[in-house]
């Protein structure tokens, strides 16, 4: 084995390693991935605000609010919320169902996050149309417990 | 464990008619995400709360499918149109298939 071929095998073995620990978590492909099977269709920016804090000391324990801008009529309402998180071990958070009947399109709860990573929000309405917002959300300590 | 989940709801103690009020939910739950590992390393199998329904007077008006990405004892608020006095029932499903359940009396004026 000459020197080049060291060299190259140290490199190769060493970004497999720093793949290693990322193979637990999910991707901003699996969020997407996942958001492709909630929803039909491309979702557009907008209507949508993502509460929560820039920086979350507590993974375990991040509070959110998803509101959407919507009269809630019979006529023009949001029927599902769906949450993701693009770093945690599976990248799924919360969906909900919503009609006229809930009259505000807004939901609050308390989640948990892995890292440092984006909170997706898409918003499915009545007319069929989509709506997507993000939000980083900066993690000191992690919240699924992975150790 | 099915003794220690104690449901909590709130509402406004007065609303008008037609009002939007926020529900607020909880359940004691620990929600395990099934990514833990115990002190000799083993996985601790995953047991959430997977499912919140909320019916008012028996129509179905809130519904909320759950993942392990929701905190321990899992705080879900929505919002709500008073429309009448009545009943709001509430049930948490259990990934081993319990369903806690919940009442809470509505009195709109």
């Amino acid at each position: 084995m000459d020197r080049r071929s060291i060299i190259l095998g140290a490199g190769v073995a060493a970004s497999l390693l720093a793949l290693l620990p990322k193979a637990a978590r999910a991707t901003p492909q699996a969020a997407a991935d996942l958001l492709g099977k909630l929803v039909k269709g491309t979702p557009q920016p907008g209507r949508i605000r993502l509460l929560a804090p820039d920086i979350a000391d507590n993974g375990a324990a991040v509070p959110l609010t998803v509101a959407v801008e919507s009269p809630m009529t019979d006529a023009d309402h949001v029927t599902a919320i769906h949450v993701v998180a693009d770093g945690n071990p599976s990248p799924g958070v919360i969906s909900v169902r919503l009609g006229p009947h809930n009259g505000k399109a807004e939901v609050s709860l308390r989640i948990r996050l892995a890292a440092s990573e984006k909170v997706i929000a898409v918003a499915e309405m009545k007319d069929g149309s989509l709506w997507i917002a993000s939000r980083d959300v900066a993690v000191t300590v992690g919240g699924c417990g992975a150790n | 464990m099915a003794q220690d989940i104690q449901p909590r709801i709130r509402i406004p103690s007065q609303i008008r008619m037609g009002e939007v009020i926020e529900v607020k939910t909880l359940v004691t739950h620990e929600m395990e995400s099934g990514q833990r590992r115990d002190s000799n390393g083993a996985l601790v199998p995953r047991r959430i709360i997977n499912r919140l329904t909320c019916s008012y007077n028996g129509r179905p008006v809130f519904e909320a499918a759950l993942e392990p990405a929701v905190s321990a004892n899992p705080y879900i608020a929505f919002f709500l149109r008073a429309t009448e006095s009545g009943t709001l029932d509430f049930a948490w499903t259990d990934d081993d298939g319990t369903v806690y359940r919940a009442k809470q009396s509505i009195k709109v004026g």
